[in-house]
Parts: structure tokens; sequence; C-alpha cells
């Protein structure tokens, strides 16, 4: 396997490799077995059959074969699952077969022990893999709503769940329609104006009083910077219905509720931490004898700044300023309170529609959705190492 | 040392004292820094803090019952509780509805004092219909002895004593400023009309009904007082004011306008000014004591009936006591709150403190790319991952098909997976469970792996290792992502909302309903400060843990 092997391979014994490979068998065996009637006899047919592969695999035919035999056993399962389950059965078969393939050589020839240091014990080195596993269930349950969601919203049917087409990949499960809903609905193509009218004013505002404040803030002395602070961050820590609730009030009682500016207003305000925090942390870097030599050389206060400070800290910026224009995009609370139908948004659009009259084109704006965070996610990570490579830190 | 000469303080290169001259750039940077903050910090004042400020006035102010029945709330004052009031408290209250009534605002006071006892709103609203009729008595019997009270002109100069008389200004702007209360807006100017002094002090309730009315009709209806006929009320007022045999003689000496038409009808025989059986028999309602002191417990300006209200306590005769068994919703969101928001943190440790360690422990390569599957639900829209899961979790959804599809579930009894506790629980998770992986991988990379191989070859078991050594260095993350993680949850509104059918929800979904559906906006005011006061309260103690300036946002 890979170069740096912590402790020599060796090859296990069969009474230790065959029950661990029947055992994993079964446990496969089990959930085909309850899909067709029995679980107790898909246990003891894949237990059996997963046994019998390996024996033939490792006793037999031996290491020297390895490569045809994991192309066979890919081929079987393959075989197999078509037999039982059609087109879905095919895809089921290829990723058990190439599963078992490596399962049976990984643990038969004692490959399972190259990684991890030689004085381990047998328990441990379960617990690490079992640790292992439970982490990637984990990882699977932080991405699979994600996932679910992407393929759904191909689907040709109003349901929110596979239709038997999608799962046999039959093309005609599969369809465009609710991406065509949401360009072509005149009430998500207003909603998606709205947004896009909103969130980029919303995140001006906030970006360029927000940076300035956070200058200040960086400077040695500033009185009071606790306080400031606190109360500067506080739309982040206040929970949204609360701040929404106040905003309601307040902004009826002086004609901003239900306005255009008055949404624009209250994202401002709820963007305006994270620009605080991704601007202070650039400036924490920053090297303030650049400011001096630059009103040395004769530069006023004006030129310093846009010539010298901005670019320098200018990563740190954007970046705040994506944080506040994905917190204006994203948010729902605030606008369902402060805004009126005039300001609906994409995320008001959804809620309402979650709420009510659910249809499958939210899974489309879902996907668009996704797909703009990634890109947001991309470009924040490279803006990082960026500012970190400007600011002579290793990139890490 | 030994050149220098010390005559004095040392001097800046332009001849002041250093120290001074050092100040003065020191207060110099001071400014400069607050001015580069001060636009943010007005903006953040208005926008936000202003909004949260008014929010914790709403939940304490109850000027409402002062504004819009005033004069009963000053007779109510020496109100002893025990039987109905007194004919004045409705005499009072019978000019205070009148008024009420031709401005629409007597419906607002009644739903307000609805929330505290029901029942109220609709005494007040059918007999704000009946005033009218109550004064239409006074009216006709007066109209009977002389048609000249039927003339707008002659009112007019009657209350105002003709021209060039004493005017009483102070009764006039008076009802000004009571309107300016009921309306809650501003009146510039007069009203063009002033009461007349002499007749002020002969018939002090005509006069103030006059001038209520004139003032209304000036300001809110915009029409000339003197066209106008006026109401029943001053009506009611003037047959009130003839009652007081006192009348009759000061009538006599009086030579003002409209003398011998007062004079005519203080001599006729006019019914009976009888508020209190008028109201009863408007609505019958009058006479139960309860009501009466929903009104008086509520009339002073500011009240704490809200907070009791959202700790499900409520004022009784007896004081302060609990609400009813049955009758007590709030204590049990609270506490569901609470407790839902313990269950998410607890199961986003469970599930946290796996993935940070593996992160942390892993190679940086593998490490990051890991960190994408953390990373990315964390940026995804809030609405696509709670969308995500109703979409899993509902009875034909993915899960339930799947488990169908495997045999592990019959098809007719799929699992109820949403709209419940449980639906709650496990989106909330997955949506907050970042906001527990960061903190805890930041803490756990400053671990050095070395520590536990010491303890192991000090001869530690796995166990031992990790608990006595590796754990208690870890917990700063976990408290750092266990607090973000709960004040994040307890303020939830948009998940439960959608997953949460009746028995998921939070305190905020109440609080949305409040300001929404029920509009009981003094109620909603006084959940959210309390919810406030627990937030404020942990987001302390994370920046006693933490420190806000630490707070890091993906890493």
């Amino acid at each position: 396997m890979s170069a740096m092997t912590l402790t020599p391979i060796e090859k296990k014994p069969l009474s230790f490799a065959l029950p661990v490979i029947g055992a994993a068998g079964g446990f496969a065996g089990l959930f085909v077995g309850t899909a067709h009637g029995s679980g107790l006899m898909g246990i003891v047919i894949g237990a059996v059959a997963l046994m019998a592969l390996g024996f033939v695999a490792l006793q037999i035919l031996g290491l020297d074969m390895e490569r045809p035999v994991r192309w066979a056993i890919i081929a079987l399962f393959t075989v197999v699952g078509v037999m039982v389950a059609g087109v879905p059965g095919f895809v089921l078969g290829v990723l058990f077969g190439w599963f078992f393939s490596w399962f049976i050589y990984w643990i038969g020839e004692g490959r399972y022990r190259a990684n991890l240091a030689p004085y381990l014990t047998g328990g441990q080195v379960l617990w690490h893999y079992a640790f292992r596993v439970l982490c990637g269930a984990i990882f699977i349950f932080l991405i699979t709503p994600i996932l679910v969601v992407m393929p759904l919203s191909f689907n040709a049917q109003n349901f929110f769940t596979f239709t038997p087409e999608m799962l046999r990949f039959d093309p005609a499960g599969y369809s465009l329609k609710h991406y065509e809903d949401f360009f072509t609905s005149s009430g998500w193509q207003q909603a998606l104006r709205n947004s896009l009218a909103i969130a980029p004013v919303a995140t001006l505002l906030s970006v360029s009083f927000g940076t300035l404040a956070a200058i200040g803030l960086s400077s040695e002395h500033v009185p009071f910077r606790r306080a400031i602070m606190a109360i500067l961050i506080s739309p982040m820590i206040v929970p949204l219905i609360i701040s929404a609730a106040g905003m309601y009030f307040f902004y009826s009682r002086i004609g901003l509720q239900g306005t255009y500016f008055g949404v624009v207003l209250a994202h401002a305000a709820l963007g305006i931490p994270f620009v605080i925090i991704t601007v202070t942390a650039t400036l924490v870097g920053f090297d303030r004898s650049l400011t001096r030599a630059a009103a040395n050389m004769g530069a006023d206060p004006v030129t310093t700044f846009f010539r010298v400070q901005m670019p320098l800290i200018l990563p740190g910026v954007i970046s705040g300023g994506l944080f506040a224009f994905i917190t204006s995009f994203d948010e729902v609370v605030v606008v369902l309170f402060v805004g009126s139908a005039n300001q609906q948004t994409l995320p008001w659009r959804m809620f309402t529609g979650l709420r009510e009259q659910i249809s499958p084109t939210i899974l489309a704006v879902a996907t668009i959705l996704v797909a703009i965070s990634i890109v947001l996610l991309a470009t924040l990570e490279m803006l990082r190492r960026r500012s970190e490579r400007l600011r002579g830190m290793s990139p890490g | 040392m030994s050149d220098t000469t010390d005559t004095g303080p040392v001097l800046a290169a332009d001849g002041t004292p250093l120290k001074r001259s050092l100040r003065r750039a020191l207060r110099a940077q001071k400014i400069r820094a607050l001015a580069l903050i001060a636009p943010l910090l007005i903006f953040v004042l208005v926008a936000f803090i202003a909004p949260i400020a008014d929010m914790l006035f709403r939940s304490v102010e109850n000027q409402i019952v002062g504004n819009t029945v005033p004069m009963t709330v000053e007779e109510l004052r020496d109100w002893d509780g025990e039987d109905v009031p007194e004919e004045q408290v409705f005499r009072a209250m019978y000019f205070d509805l009148f008024l009420a009534s031709e401005a629409k605002e007597h419906t607002k006071l009644g739903s307000r004092l609805n929330y505290e006892e029901s029942g109220v709103s609709s005494l007040f609203r059918t007999t704000g219909r009946d005033v009218d009729d109550m004064g239409e008595v006074f009216q006709d019997a007066l109209e009977e002895i002389s048609p000249e009270f039927e003339e707008a002109q002659v009112w007019y100069d009657m209350m105002s004593g003709g021209d060039g008389a004493e005017g009483n200004t102070r009764l006039m702007s008076n009802q000004i400023g009571r309107l300016e209360q009921l309306e809650s807006s501003a009146f510039k100017g007069d009203a063009g009309f002033v009461p007349g002094a002499a007749i002020s002090d002969i018939l002090p309730n005509t006069a103030r009904a006059y001038a209520a009315f004139a003032a209304f009709t000036h300001f809110v209806d915009e029409d000339v007082v003197a066209e106008e006929e006026p109401w029943e009320a001053v009506y009611a007022a003037l047959a009130l004011d003839l009652e007081d045999p006192g009348t009759a003689a000061a009538l006599a000496a009086y030579d003002g306008p409209g003398a011998d038409l007062l004079r005519q009808a203080a001599a006729a025989d006019l019914p009976n000014v009888d508020m209190k059986s008028a109201f009863v028999e408007s609505n019958e309602d009058w006479n139960r004591v309860e009501y009466w002191e929903v009104i008086h417990t509520y009339s002073p300006p500011y009240t704490t009936g809200y907070f009791l209200n959202a700790v499900d306590m409520e004022k009784t005769t007896e004081g302060i006591a609990l609400r009813d068994e049955d009758e007590r919703i709030y204590g049990i969101l609270f506490k569901r709150t609470m407790f839902m928001s313990m269950v998410i943190t607890f199961s986003c440790i469970a599930l946290g403190y796996p993935i940070a360690w593996i992160l942390a422990n892993l190679p940086a390569r593998t490490a990051n790319l890991l960190m994408i599957l953390v990373l990315l639900p964390f940026w995804t829209s809030l609405l696509v991952r709670t969308s995500a899961w109703k979409i899993m979790l509902q009875q034909q959804g993915v899960i339930n098909d799947t488990l169908v599809w495997l045999g592990l579930v019959a098809d007719e009894s799929r699992l109820v997976m949403i709209n419940n506790q449980f639906g709650t629980i496990v989106a909330m998770t997955h949506i907050l469970l970042p906001f527990m992986i960061l903190p805890m991988y930041s803490v756990m990379q400053t671990i050095p792996p070395s520590y536990l191989r010491a303890a192991k070859s000090l001869g530690a078991t796995n166990w031992t290792a990790f608990w006595r050594v590796y754990f208690p260095q870890s917990v700063p993350g976990i408290g750092a992502g266990s607090i973000l993680v709960f004040i994040l949850a307890i303020g939830y509104y948009i998940t439960p909302e959608i997953v949460g059918g009746t028995t998921g929800t939070f305190i905020s979904n109440r609080i949305a309903y409040h300001i929404s559906s029920s509009l009981n906006w003094g109620l909603a005011a006084a959940l959210g400060s309390i919810l406030l006061a627990v937030v404020l309260v942990l987001y302390w103690a994370y920046d006693k843990i933490v420190g806000i300036d630490n707070v890091k946002l993906g890493g």
C-alpha cells in the first residue's frame, strides 16, 4: 500500500480471516435478506457465500492471482445484483463487489496492520477502525441532507422522494422542470430580484461602516473598547427572533416597517459583526510602520489608506463582505417581520413554500443556493490563504 | 547623565513640555479612533440597539388604559375593589368611552384588557356602540324644550361666552393634550374655539365635553366647530350640570349668550342622569366586579402584567398568584425550550467530539479535505438544510422509503419522525453541529499528541490516558462549543417552525405567534425580554470562558 508502512504485514490464519469476512458478509446479507422477506436467510447466505469466496481467494488462488480474483468478485456481485434488483442492483452490486474484493485481501493478508504502531493489541486495532467507521457515519450524517437535495431537484415528478424511475436511472425519471419553473415563475424571479436588490446594498453599508470602525478599533488607544465591541457584536449574539421582534416594533413606530430601506437597514445591522470580526482579525497582523512610512514620505491619510492599508487588508474586507452578503442573502426571520410582501426575498419564499404550498421548485432553488455557497466557500478559502501570505504567515 | 541640566521639564522639538505634547498626541489619537468608530456605532445604536430597547420598553408599557379612559382611571383610584363602583365612575367612563369610540380607540383598549380577562373586549365593543343612544335621551329632551339646542352656532356662542369673553384656555389645552395621547399624534395650532371662563365655572361638565368635541372636530375631522352640531355626550353633560341645584342659581346671575336658553332648560324637567343603569342595560357585564378589577389593576402607565403572564402568573385581588394548572403554557414552553436545547447541545457534543478529534489528529492534507465536509453544511443556507430534513424525515420521505425498501419497517407503519420533538432535535443537531466542531477542533489542535503517548508509556491504559490526560485539555473547546450551540439553539425559530409541528416548537415560535397572529405585542416583548436575559447571561459566560475577540468564523 503506501510507502510508509509502520508494521510489516503478514498473512493471517484462515481461522481468523474467514469468520471476520463471514461476519461482514452476514451483515450485508441481513439487509438484502430483509428486503426479500427473510433476514435470517440473508445472514446465512451472505456469511456462507463470503466465507467461500474468501477461502477460494486466500487459500486456493493466493496472492499471485489477486488482480483477476478481485475483478471476478466484482463481476460476480454485479451479476447477482442485476438478477436480484435490476438496474439499482447493478450499482449496488458494483459497490459491494468492489468493497468485498478489497476487504477479503485487507483482512486475509493482514494489511489493516500496515499503518498502525506494531505494539497495538488486537482490541486497540479493532477500536481504531471502529472509531474510523463511527466518524465516517457522522460525516455522512453531516453531508447527506445536501446530497439528497441535489438529485431530488431533478425529479420529473412533483414528489419529494426518489421515484422508481429515478432509482432505475431511467432518463424519463429526471428532468429540469423544477429549474425551468424557477426561472420562468414570476414569483420566484421577483423574489430573486428582491434578494439581489437587498443583499448588495446591505453588504455595502455594513462593509463601509464596518471597515472604518475596525480600523478605529484596532488603534492602540480606544476608550471603552470592550463596551463598544460588545455593542457592535451584539447583532450576532441576540437571537434573530428577538432582533426581528424589536425591529418590527421600532421600525413600525418610525414608519420603516414594510419598506425596502427598513429591510436593508436591518440586514446591514445583522452583517456588521461579521465585517468587524474578519477585518479586525486581518488588522492584527498589520504592520503599523507601513502607514507611518507612507506619512513620512508625504502621503496624506486618505492616500495612505487607499494606497497602503486598503490593499493589504482587502482580503479581510472582502471575506467580511461575503459573510455579510450571505447573512443578508440567507436571512429570513427578520425580513419576515420587517419586510412586506413587496420585499419577499428568496429565503422568505422558500420558507412559506415549505410551510404551506410545498412544491419541489424549492429543491431546485436549494441546489442553486448550495452551488452558490460552494463558490463562496472556495473564494473565502482562497482569500484566507492570500491574506496570510500577504501578512507573511504560513498558509495552513 | 552628568551633562543634563535639570532645570525644568523635558521639552519637545517645538518647545512645549514633552509631557503635554505627548498627552495632546494621545488625545488626538483617541479622538481619531472614536471618529472612525462613531458612524458605525451610531448606525448600530439606531438600527439595532434602539429596537431592542423599544422591545424592553414595550414589555412593561401600559399607557393605553390611562390614555383611553383617563377620567375613569382618576375616579377608580380610591375604589376599594369590593363592589361595583358608584355612579360617579360610570359617568367618567361614559365621557371617556364616548370620545374613545368617536376616535375608534375603545376596541383597542378592549382587546388589550381582554389579554388579562377574556370578555372585556365585547364589553367595550357593545357599549361603545350604545354610547350615542345613551346621550340621545338628553338631546331629545333638550331639543323638546327649545329647538335652538339643535343649532350649531347657538352652542358655539353659548360655550365660548360670546366675543371678547374671557376664555378658559387651560381647559382647552387639557382636552387637546388628551386627544393627542388618544390619537398618539401631535396637533399644532388652536382649535378655533376656547370655552368661556364664566360658563365653564357654571357648567363644568358641559364645557369639558364641548371642548373635547371641539378639539376632535377641528383636529381629527378637520371641520369648523361652529358649523357642527355637538355630540350627544355634550347634551348628557348639560343635563348632568343642570341636575345640580346650584347651577340654576348661578345661571340666574349669568348674562352671556344663551343664558335665557339655559335658564329655560334648567327650569324644565329633564330625565335623570343614571349612567350606571344605562351601562348595565347596554351590557350587564358592567355589573361584574372582576371586569372593574381588571381596569383598576391595569390603569397605571407601567405594568408587570406581561411579565407575570409570561411566567404563568396573574394579578388577583389577593396579590400575585400562579395561574390555574390548565392555563400554564409558558412555563412548559420555557422548560421544553431549555430541555430540547440541552438535548441538542449534548448530541452535538457526542457527534462533534469524535469528528473534532479525528480532524485534529489526521495528517493536515486529509484533515483539510474532511474539513470541507464540515464547512459545506455550515455554509449552506439554513433553509436548504431545513428543507432537506423535511424531505428526508417525512412519512413518504427518503429515510422511511429506505427503511421500507430494506424491510426494516412495514409499509403501513412508517415512522413518524417529523412534526415532533424528534424531528426538531435531529434537524437542529445537524444544523448546529459545525458550531460545535469548529471550536473543539481549534482547541484540540493545540493539544500535543505526545502527551497521550507519554501517558501510555507510563503505563496508563487507553481509557485512562484519554480520560485523565486528553479530555481535561479539550474541555475548553467543549465549553465554548456548548455555550455557542446552546445560545443559538434556544433562539431558533425557522427550523422548529418547519419540522417541529406542535410538540417540537420553541419559545421563539410563541413570540412570533404573538407578534403576527394574536397581536399581543406586550406579551411577545415580555417573552422576548426573558429569552434575551437568558442569552445575555450565557453570552457573558462565553465571554468569560472564551472571550468575544476569539470568535472565529469558519476556521
